[in-house]
């Protein structure tokens, strides 16, 4: 409980901050709009249902790109850790393709699939399908060689070995991957938004900055940002949990 | 023959250099016999006991159970480890279940599970995650998961190596007990002594640089053995003699090498 008052105290502060230097130093509303102004304008998009329907539509890419994005990054990370000469080569392609990052694909994207849906889908795939790519080849690669060695001395091996220990056993990695894949592909998701088609949060955003409603540009910044943490806490760190008690591993914080 | 290890040689290449792990091992064993492979660490016992599980392979020689060449692992050889290898995303039970996914139902799997989990005295325990256990119920757990799948002969890698003293004495007894009970043919391999006088029928003691059988020595001594503490010292202190020169061998190899880097 302690905790919480901290943090309400915390957050009061700023928004007290916040509105008084606005007041002492007469910043005007475009260069920053007082806390009061964001929170009307969010309870204003709210009431007129256009937050829940930007939301609505951002979360309908998501979910397509997350998808899409996991399954390819299990396949080639199962891919690249079981064939060598694949992860010598296209492996180390990956790599260089994940310290790009994937927003600046988008002017290619939109050559190849227009200025619609499928270009900020495809911006996300990337993103996320690097990530959890990555991650699953680690999970297959550091399989404790233990659990192969016993499976092998009780019958198991081949196909059967891989379906029944190697994959349950690389989960942790899995679940990792698919927690940094949401994280890039929320990221991808709104700079995809911002700079190409809507509706959706991201071209809000960027609807709000070029009439100049900067109370509405934070509102949405602040949606985002919750958004971003409930997602992670609510689901992924829960998944997360759960597999590192089943499993009688330590959770780092 | 129940067990016969012919003429087996092991080497590994070792940084370019050729390393002769086990040399001439020869190893004839009897059906039910509890033996152990006794040595000071790098006498091969625990590779040559890889090669018996199909783990490993032999340089040369060939090792046969029941007058069949042994290629691979299989059911027939069970196989407990120092680590007791249990699969953190199965319960206790469903490891011990983990062998017979192909060759009986879910019903008749858990019948079989739930009775080597009462011969080691963990019944209790079927729903458990492995990690709640302590290393001691785990080793247990491995040791019914071997038995379950009733194998022709049980193999044990220094299965109690890393428990502390009061569990590993513990677990003597729950081994001595399940092996007069199952009868069950058992090479165990260790480096402790005590260990080995306490559970063999007989002992293969074995020398280092290169792993060979210095002697085998059958230990005639009623069971359960904790009340012929005499006879078991007098057991030890033999060994003891004989492993002595084995370990100054040990040694003065560490120095001279200490000495040389």
């Amino acid at each position: 409980m302690k905790l919480a008052i901290k943090r309400i105290i915390f957050y009061l502060l700023i928004f007290v901050i916040w509105e008084l230097a606005i007041k002492l130093f007469e910043i005007p509303a475009v260069i920053l709009p007082s806390p009061m102004d964001v929170l009307s304008s969010l309870k204003e998009s709210i009431n007129d249902g256009s937050l829940l329907k930007d939301l609505g539509a951002s979360f309908t890419r998501l979910v397509i790109g997350l998808i899409v994005a996991l399954l390819i990054g299990v396949l080639l990370g199962i891919f690249l850790a079981k064939v060598k000469t694949a992860d010598e080569t296209l492996g180390s392609l990956i790599i260089a393709l994940q310290s790009i990052p994937s927003i600046v694909w988008l002017p290619l994207a939109i050559m190849w699939f227009g200025l619609n849906e499928k270009s900020v889908i495809f911006i996300i795939v990337l993103g996320a399908a690097i990530v959890m790519t990555v991650n699953m080849r680690t999970g297959i690669k550091n399989v404790t060689p233990l659990y192969i060695k016993a499976a092998q001395t009780m019958g198991v091996g081949g196909v059967s070995l891989f379906i029944r220990v190697i994959l349950p056993a690389s989960i942790p990695y899995a679940v990792t991957g698919a927690r940094l894949a949401w994280a890039f592909a929320w990221r991808a998701l709104m700079a995809g938004e911002l700079l190409s088609a809507g509706p959706g949060l991201g071209y809000t955003l960027k609807y709000a900055s070029d009439f100049g409603r900067m109370d509405m540009v934070i509102a949405i910044m602040v949606v985002i940002g919750v958004i971003g943490v409930i997602v992670d806490v609510l689901i992924f760190q829960k998944i997360e949990q759960r597999v590192m008690d089943k499993w009688g591993l330590e959770q780092q914080a | 023959m129940f067990l016969n290890i012919q003429d087996v040689q092991k080497s590994f290449e070792n940084r370019g250099n050729k390393e002769q792990v086990l040399q001439d091992i020869n190893l004839k064993v009897e059906e039910g016999e509890f033996i152990s492979l006794l040595g000071p660490s790098g006498c091969g016992k625990s590779t040559l006991l890889n090669i018996v599980a199909g783990l490993l392979s032999p340089s040369s020689g060939d090792v046969f159970l029941d007058s069949k060449r042994i290629t691979k692992p299989g059911k027939d050889r069970g196989m407990v480890f120092q680590q007791a290898a249990l699969f953190p995303w199965l319960s206790v039970e469903e490891n011990v279940m983990f062998p017979f996914r192909k060759e009986m139902s879910k019903k008749e799997a858990k019948v079989v599970a739930q009775k080597y989990l009462k011969l080691v005295q963990l019944s209790p325990y079927a729903k458990h995650s492995p990690h709640e256990l302590s290393g001691g119920m785990q080793q247990r757990v491995s040791i019914a998961r071997a038995l379950a799948m009733n194998p022709r002969v049980l193999l044990m890698d220094e299965p109690f190596g890393a428990l502390d003293e009061q569990t590993r004495t513990r677990l003597h007894d729950v081994l001595e007990n399940i092996w007069l009970e199952t009868k069950k043919t058992v090479l165990f391999v260790t480096h402790s002594i005590q260990e080995a006088v306490k559970l063999s029928d007989r002992i293969i003691v074995m020398g280092t640089h290169p792993g060979t059988i210095l002697k085998d020595i059958h230990v005639d001594i009623e069971r359960p053995r904790d009340r012929h503490l005499e006879e078991m010292v007098q057991y030890e202190q033999m060994i003891m003699e004989l492993l002595k020169a084995e370990i100054d061998k040990v040694v003065e190899e560490e120095l001279q090498y200490e000495a040389s880097h």
